[in-house]
């Protein structure tokens, strides 16, 4: 009898749970809905763009068929050189051809104006074989490279973005080797972007630690001025906040000319387009990220803890170092790992205060996506940034313990 | 569940509606700055009087890319300004529409260059070597060789961002005269030769994008000397009563640039109506008044006041020391190049 009552009660109590769980599912409906149309969808968008390899298919499917079948290596048999012959000839004609030499050119900087040219003046019936009619035309033709490059270009996926943007590429025999070292620059690029970023979390670190120190200890009547001073440069676009470091870093400008005034300087020095000018933006704009966490986790330890801790017979120093510090962690980590990873996609401030030589991932993502349209290469870099920055978040969580980040 | 559905559905049309301009104004895209208020001035205002034609502006600073991806679908984009290689590039490519000459005059009204299939010559311009007149003196640069001789001229330098012009200067300045320079950038080597000159000064280079930059710079006393767009310098010292000083006798790089129209670009007809107004002689003749840059009907040219004249890159003076850019062999070259300009900047 008093089982039976138990187990009524506890399944009336799951029920309950249950209608709760759903009701708060349906309220965050609404988000789900906004998070997977235009965060996840996207998201698998740009990954399908990194292999995306159409081109060829749509312009030339004839081709793209044979070439697909076709193994070994240089000039293929005639047949399949008749066929792509034929059908660049009728994508020229239905102004297609564009589209093919896009695509070839992404294998190899030039074949863009091979394929442009040799569409252009293909006869319509072979002088000799059509292998024949091409060399005439261009010599490439009888090479093994643009043979190779056809060939992969009428796959249904490729795979050249992706290996782009860890400085691979596929030689003739498909196999994958090193770019040449005049070309090879993404890797230097991505190991750039964790270094500055890094560079930039422990500037914000020194810098916002003491500050968050400052304004948790104050009464709260000067505290939240206070607050609302580190807040302030929120209210200004970014933009703006960015020009302004050009203004005060130029040659001629604020800080160098109060140097030389002072006479600390002989010379004026470039703090600006170069890695200096970056660093300082950079922390200026992602010092609040710092702040506000450890703020609000310096303000749930009790100060008392820190006096006992003294009245025991701590030094100042050990009792900051054994009872604040330890208890101010969860503050610095989750500050840390905020203003890291913001600092990672950053684009418009390296750009606009950096040289050639400072700018990150992100700055040549924007250039693929709207100085040459390559998006295959543009998704392939921010891929390659979106699994760096997993693998981090990954390896941050096993050190440092997820559950031990707070935000407040 | 269902209300809540519509409603999300109802958020999620909204949304793409707000993104989807129904019907939009004519859109003509120039290169900002001096340049564009001139031609605000000059031609997108009266234009808009006359016509009763609206029209809303954008900025690019160039680049085959960009032209692609704005003439994709609907462009939205209608009417571009475009340097030689895009033009040739463009038209080939097929996102440009051809133009109807007849009801421009007739090709015989341009000069030659301005002449193309898919676009028609906006103004004559050119790349130059500038530098501020106060911060030398002495004297100032006078040639290509002295912008690459860092211990002669101490100081940073800016150039334009990407190979264009870069390796005619740099090839300039092994003491090949402008009428050579091509000959030498297409010989074997010619171009390793440019980038190796390039090299030497890497660490004193800072490149802008935006034409509007390299007074910008001088001005701020970022770099001493730099590469830059002869209108710009110009209007700097009128409106801004700068002493910056173009080194014309360096050698410089002159081009036409062009009018075009994007493929399928909905307000065709209005654009092409603008591209008929704007390149009407006595049109052409205003812009050197406000900035130097030199008509391509062969009418306008002769329309210039002499006062002005004289700062245009096809003035008697000027013109010995140029070299006109060769849109062929950059067509051939560009994007090899800028791919190999792009790895070089980006290492240090």
């Amino acid at each position: 009898m008093a089982t039976t009552a138990v187990a009524e009660l506890r399944r009336a109590l799951r029920r309950a749970e249950r209608r709760k769980n759903l009701g708060g599912l349906v309220l965050a409906l609404p988000l789900t809905a906004f998070l997977v149309v235009f965060f996840l969808l996207p998201i698998l968008g740009m990954l399908a763009k990194a292999v995306d390899n159409h081109e060829l298919a749509t312009a030339m499917p004839r081709s793209a068929e044979v070439l697909r079948s076709w193994r070994g290596l240089g000039p293929p048999p005639e047949p399949v050189v008749a066929i792509v012959a034929s059908e660049l000839r009728e994508a020229h004609v239905r102004r297609q051809s564009a589209l093919v030499a896009q695509r070839l050119n992404r294998e190899q900087a030039g074949w863009r104006n091979l394929i442009l040219s040799t569409a252009r003046r293909l006869p319509e019936s072979p002088q000799g074989s059509w292998l024949e009619t091409l060399v005439a035309l261009d010599p490439q033709w009888g090479e093994p490279a643009i043979w190779a490059g056809l060939r992969r270009a009428a796959q249904p996926w490729t795979d050249i973005f992706l290996l782009a943007a860890v400085d691979l590429q596929r030689d003739d025999h498909d196999a994958i080797v090193r770019v040449p070292p005049d070309q090879a620059i993404y890797l230097d690029i991505l190991v750039r972007t964790f270094w500055i970023s890094g560079l930039v979390t422990l500037f914000c670190l020194i810098l916002g630690y003491p500050l968050a120190y400052l304004l948790a200890s104050l009464p709260e009547r000067w505290a939240n001025p206070l607050l609302i001073l580190v807040l302030l440069p929120f209210w200004t676009s970014l933009l703006v906040r960015t020009a302004a470091w050009i203004v005060l870093l130029q040659r001629e400008g604020v800080v160098n000319d109060f140097l030389l005034r002072a006479g600390l300087l002989a010379e004026p020095v470039a703090l600006v387009f170069n890695r200096t000018g970056v660093l300082v933006a950079m922390t200026h704009v992602l010092l609040p990220f710092m702040v506000l966490p450890l703020y609000s986790v310096m303000r749930g330890i009790p100060l008392s803890l820190t006096r006992a801790a003294l009245s025991l017979g701590a030094t100042p120093f050990s009792a900051f170092r054994k009872v604040y510090l330890p208890l101010s962690m969860p503050g610095v980590a989750a500050g840390c790992l905020l203003v890291f990873i913001l600092a990672l996609g950053y684009y418009i401030t390296p750009a606009l205060v950096g040289g050639a030589a400072d700018q990150m991932i992100s700055y040549f993502v924007a250039f693929f996506t709207l100085q040459t349209a390559n998006w295959g290469m543009a998704a392939a870099l921010a891929t390659l940034l979106l699994l760096a920055t997993l693998l981090l978040y990954w390896l941050y969580a096993r050190l440092v313990g997820i559950e031990r980040l707070r935000l407040g | 569940m269902t209300s809540t559905r519509t409603l999300a559905a109802a958020a999620v049309a909204l949304v793409l509606a707000a993104g989807t301009a129904a019907a939009r104004d004519l859109t003509i895209t120039s290169w900002g700055g001096a340049y564009q208020a001139a031609q605000r001035q000059l031609y997108f205002e009266p234009f808009q009087k006359e016509t009763g034609i609206k029209l809303v502006e954008d900025t690019w600073d160039g680049g085959i890319g960009v032209l692609r991806t704005k003439a994709q679908g609907t462009p939205v984009w209608d009417l571009v300004q475009v340097e030689t290689d895009e033009l040739e590039m463009g038209c080939e490519e097929g996102i440009l529409e051809p133009l109807d000459w007849a009801a421009l005059g007739g090709k015989d009204k341009f000069l030659p260059a301005a002449v193309h299939e898919c676009g028609v010559g906006a103004i004559v311009w050119a790349t130059i070597l500038a530098y501020d007149g106060g911060k030398f003196p002495t004297g100032g640069p006078r040639s290509w060789a002295d912008f690459f001789d860092t211990q002669k001229f101490p100081g940073k330098r800016g150039l334009r961002k990407g190979p264009r012009q870069a390796l005619e200067f740099a090839t300039m300045a092994q003491g090949v005269p402008p009428a050579k320079v091509y000959e030498a950038l297409r010989a074997p080597g010619g171009v390793d030769k440019a980038f190796a000159k390039l090299d030497s000064i890497k660490k004193d280079l800072i490149f802008w994008e935006a034409g509007a930059q390299p007074p910008q710079l001088l001005a701020s006393g970022e770099v001493v000397m730099t590469s830059a767009y002869n209108g710009r310098i110009t209007a700097a010292n009128r409106q801004d009563k700068r002493n910056f000083k173009i080194a014309w006798d360096a050698g410089f790089v002159y081009q036409i640039d062009s009018w075009v129209i994007l493929k399928n670009s909905p307000k065709k007809a209005e654009a092409f109506k603008f591209v008929q107004y704007v390149t009407r002689p006595e049109n052409q003749a205003k812009l050197p008044a406000l900035i130097p840059y030199g008509p391509t009907h062969v009418d306008g040219g002769k329309l210039v006041p002499a006062e002005f004249a004289v700062e245009i890159p096809s003035s008697p003076q000027n013109l010995p020391h140029g070299l006109f850019f060769d849109a062929s062999f950059w067509v051939e070259n560009l994007e090899k190049l800028n791919e190999r300009f792009n790895a070089w900047a980006a290492q240090r």
